[in-house]
């Protein structure tokens, strides 16, 4: 032991002492992995304060969750969302964590362990978690560089670096975690060949049918799957250049991955003398043959059986964890069940399926072009096995029958169909399916979380689907369980779920109000800038948060703050409005929804031009061009600029279109100039982007021709002047506007529109239309300031004018004269036959 | 004799967080995309939902958001995020000196 550490961890120590009033028991965890930590975790949620702790770890990283290793091989994961626990855990739980220096041997007589570094610490008890090794086949050749395993975060970091280079890889085995490390190889652009020795790919979890039914997907997938292949040789100058079979046949290969199995890792343990035989034998409380040591996860022997799979540790951990705190709890051994993590390939299995027990009879459904195969093994009336290949919606369901030992007799005959079917319908309501889960039923199968768990949760206060994540981790790592775990939140709660106070987006803690006001309080320039000052969980965010951010800047900005192109929704990023085919559909400003033959003949000759298949008038009063290719954007745009049309903004956040009935000009029931008024509302507004899509109308008698009352901002034109009314809308909700005010002159209504306007765009939340806006705030906050308060107003108005100075600035005019080209030309083109030709 | 990549054009041609397309004669248009880590990666610029054109979603982190009905795809893997199921077809890419290289074996496969 060096000097300094000894001092420190005196130092410490004597501080935890003297809190606790009695020197606790020092408890040492080797093995920082899954087991290690749950064990502790377990523990903890016990009695916190009871052991001292201290844990070994052989890799250089905080406990992450390993079987979410090929979500991160398949780019689906990063490390850091892998993480279980950080440092910070480590830190607020009082446990010393030392990583990078395993754990080289335990010396019971003096109740020490010797680290590599020569670090001798004593314990009072001692849990061994030390996992797995991977079981290398002995074959020449193995030990050659670019031979790996698939087992930690290094071995994905090599996969990952040899993926970069290219070429292609070999994987030893066709079991889980070969086919896993397969399926993430391919994703990363090599080409890969699995070699399995069975005749069945996963044979231990499949029967045949399912194997083949896999093997052809994967082979559709690209992947060459040779099984019955025998390995003689790894062959390579000073690293590996392929695989020779015993047959003779040859592949090349710049990576190989051993994934033929694992065993315990059991060297340490054998080597202390505890007692060993696949595994480090273990009683039911997880004890080994010295009463202080403990062990549990892959490593452990319990009843002559060792289990490779992540769940029957969370078992293991619960008894260790009672055991350790005084309320032994037998463990009982553990059924279980498999699910391959492959995207896009459901396959799941549980129990034997051998199906060669006595009595044993099968149910079996097939559904080739579906491509679903499910099998179900029978003894006394009880599923005692299931394989699920393609729909493996129901494995929860016939695992929890299964691991409870239910007699299935009553529903034999419909038992295949699934729960839904079977428990009453084709369309059996999904929260009843979940409701008759029993409730050490699994939930979450990545953190081992059972139903009855989750219930507990969410009755000690976890509201909400984050809560539940934080608290009990449920749903928290691959995420599959989200369904569920909603469900159960909607099942015990009923409507009290909360989603909280909604967050912008996933990738930040703050609101939308929180983020505006930290924008203006700290007077942030860009999205980067925000991303950074307000701790945003994702690196550039997501299509949610940013084109808010970029709408709260420009917003917060005007003038000053650059638009970020790639920030913004398509349309808005194209000025135009895509369609379901990916073509465009271009609407010209009309002002105030009046035209004139110039117009009309611009508009007929790009139709005619452009062969566009349809024009169509809009609900807003203009015409609509449709089936615009991207490419030919700027030339439409050209010619129409030419005829003094310009972007109509039918596609932003932004003001679309002011509508209007012909009012006094024409009708014999008019009071005021609707057009003339709506024309000078349109110039007056046009190009202001806003959080949602803003629409105007104006109607030259109470008659309202032009809809004003479901408008964002309606006027209606009377004999002694203007209605103006606010929050109207026609979409999903209809709703007609509350009156904000009565005004005398044109002007006025310029005035309040103007002033509305910019209320809406500085206090609304993006993606906010005025009527939800309205019902938030009030209609009388807003009568508040647009009509009592004529000091904000103008100021209001002002601002407004100010911010139109930088947006009344047609788009498409510079688009026509080449800007942005890269928006809208091909990066190259492809014509397959003249290049083979070329050769 | 014609190699494995295809040369597109230069890294810097696309914009950051943002998508250039390769139409392939007789076959499916090809997306290239750059993230903000100046990664890129190549798809099918196909939705698996309702065939939107991926080039001209949003590009977040290294995924995009499809402009249609804002599915998110993986763009190391094509596959559909979250709760939505579907796939769009990977071709490998590469940089090489600045310059874009998609694989041709796969390029000629979309035009098959």
């Amino acid at each position: 032991m060096d000097f300094q550490d000894y001092q420190s961890r005196e130092g410490s120590d004597a501080a935890v002492d003297r809190m606790a009033g009695a020197p606790r028991e020092h408890l040492v965890v080797i093995g920082n992995g899954m087991a290690g930590c749950r064990a502790i975790e377990e523990l903890l949620a016990r009695d916190a304060g009871r052991y001292r702790i201290t844990i070994f770890g052989a890799e250089p990283h905080v406990n992450y969750n390993r079987i979410m290793l090929s979500p991160v091989l398949a780019g689906e994961k990063t490390f850091d969302e892998i993480v279980i626990n950080g440092l910070d855990w480590y830190r607020d739980n009082g446990i010393e964590l030392v990583t990078a220096d395993p754990i080289l041997s335990i010396d019971r007589e003096a109740a020490t362990v010797t680290s590599r570094s020569g670090r001798v610490t004593g314990y009072d008890r001692l849990l061994i978690a030390t996992g797995s090794d991977p079981f290398i086949i002995p074959v020449p050749g193995k030990d050659l560089p670019g031979v790996i395993s698939f087992r930690d975060m290094k071995d994905v970091d090599t996969m990952l670096a040899a993926a970069d280079a290219g070429g292609a890889a070999v994987v030893i085995g066709g079991g889980l975690l070969g086919l896993e490390a397969a399926h993430g190889l391919a994703l990363r652009g090599m080409q890969v060949t699995v070699l399995h020795l069975p005749g069945t790919l996963m044979e231990r979890q499949l029967d045949e049918a399912a194997g083949w039914l896999l093997k052809t997907a994967l082979e559709a997938r690209g992947q060459t799957i040779l099984t019955g292949a025998d390995t003689a040789e790894i062959f390579g100058e000073g690293k590996v250049e392929g695989v020779r079979l015993k047959d003779g046949r040859e592949i090349p290969a710049s990576l190989v991955v051993m994934a033929v199995g694992i065993r315990p890792s059991v060297k340490l343990a054998a080597e202390a003398g505890l007692e060993v035989g696949r595994g480090i034998k273990v009683d039911d409380y997880m004890v080994t043959s010295d009463p202080s040591i403990f062990a549990v996860g892959e490593c452990v022997e319990h009843e002559g059986n060792v289990y490779g799979l992540v769940a029957p540790l969370w078992d293991m951990c619960r008894s260790f964890a009672d055991g350790l705190t005084g309320k032994p709890n037998p463990y009982r051994g553990s059924v279980t069940s498999t699910k391959l993590k492959v995207a896009g390939l459901d396959v799941f299995s549980a129990g034997d399926f051998s199906g060669t027990g006595a009595g044993c009879e099968d149910i079996v459904l097939r559904d080739a072009s579906r491509g679903v195969y499910k099998r179900l093994v029978l003894q006394d009336e009880k599923i005692v096995g299931a394989v699920l290949y393609g729909d493996t919606s129901d494995g929860n369901w016939y695992f929890d029958l299964l691991r409870n030992g239910e007699t299935v007799t009553d529903l034999r005959d419909v038992l295949i169909f699934g729960q839904a079917f079977a428990s009453g319908g084709g369309a059996a309501d999904p929260k009843a399916a979940v409701a008759a889960l029993s409730d050490d039923a699994e939930i979450c199968g990545c953190n081992g979380v059972s139903k009855g768990q989750v219930v507990s949760c969410i009755a000690k206060g976890a509201r909400s689907l984050d809560a539940v994540r934080a608290t009990c981790k449920a749903s928290a790592s691959c995420g599959s369980c989200t369904g569920l775990v909603e469900t159960l939140l909607a099942l015990t709660l009923g409507d009290q779920v909360q989603s909280g106070p909604k967050t912008l987006c996933k990738c930040t803690s703050f609101t939308h109000d929180d983020v505006r006001r930290e924008i203006v309080a700290q007077a942030m320039r860009s999205i980067p800038e925000v991303m950074q000052k307000l701790h945003w969980a994702t690196p550039d965010g997501c299509a949610s948060c940013r084109p808010a951010l970029n709408y709260y800047l420009l917003c917060a900005l005007p003038g000053d703050y650059v638009d970020d192109q790639q920030s913004r929704f398509v349309n808005e990023r194209m000025h135009a409005n895509i369609q379901k085919d990916g073509t465009y559909s271009v609407v010209p400003r009309m002002w105030g929804g009046i035209t004139n033959p110039r117009e009309l003949r611009a508009i007929a000759d790009v139709v005619e031009k452009y062969n566009a298949p349809m024009v169509k008038v809009t609900g807003g009063q203009r015409l609509d061009i449709f089936g615009i290719k991207k490419e030919d954007l700027p030339a439409v745009w050209a010619d129409l600029n030419a005829a003094g049309m310009v972007s109509g903004h039918a596609y932003g956040k932004s003001l679309r279109t002011v509508k209007t009935c012909v009012g006094s000009e024409w009708c014999r029931f008019g009071t005021q100039d609707s057009t003339g008024l709506g024309v000078k509302i349109e110039r007056l507004t046009w190009g202001s982007w806003m959080p949602h899509k803003f629409k105007i109308a104006v109607s030259g008698c109470p008659r309202n021709c032009a809809e004003a009352t479901i408008k964002d901002f309606g006027v209606v034109c009377v004999d002694s002047g203007y209605e103006l009314s606010v929050g109207g809308n026609g979409g999903i909700h209809v709703r007609a506007t509350d009156l904000l005010c009565k005004v005398a002159t044109e002007q006025e209504a310029l005035d309040y529109c103007a002033a509305f306007i910019q209320l809406y765009r500085e206090e609304a939340r993006y993606l906010e239309r005025t009527a939800p806006w309205i019902e938030r705030v009030g209609i009388d906050y807003v009568k508040a300031r647009i009509v009592e308060d004529a000091i904000g107003r103008e100021a209001l108005r002002a601002r407004f004018l100010y911010a139109q100075t930088f947006s009344q600035d047609d788009p498409w005019a510079g688009r026509a004269k080449g800007a942005d080209r890269e928006q809208h030309g091909h990066m190259a083109q492809f014509k397959p036959l003249s290049l083979e030709e070329m050769a | 004799m014609i190699g494995e990549w295809l040369d597109i054009g230069w890294l810097n041609e696309i914009p950051v967080r943002g998508s250039r397309t390769i139409p392939v004669t007789g076959g499916e248009e090809i997306a290239v995309f750059r993230t903000g880590d100046d990664k890129v990666f190549a798809l099918v610029n196909r939705c698996p939902h309702k065939g939107g054109p991926l080039s001209q979603g949003i590009v977040h982190g290294h995924s995009v958001a499809c402009p249609l009905h804002n599915w998110n795809i993986a763009l190391a893997t094509g596959q559909a995020q979250g709760e939505d199921k579907g796939c769009t077809p990977v071709i490998p890419v590469k940089v090489d000196g600045g310059r874009v290289l998609i694989c041709r074996a796969s390029t000629l496969k979309a035009a098959a």
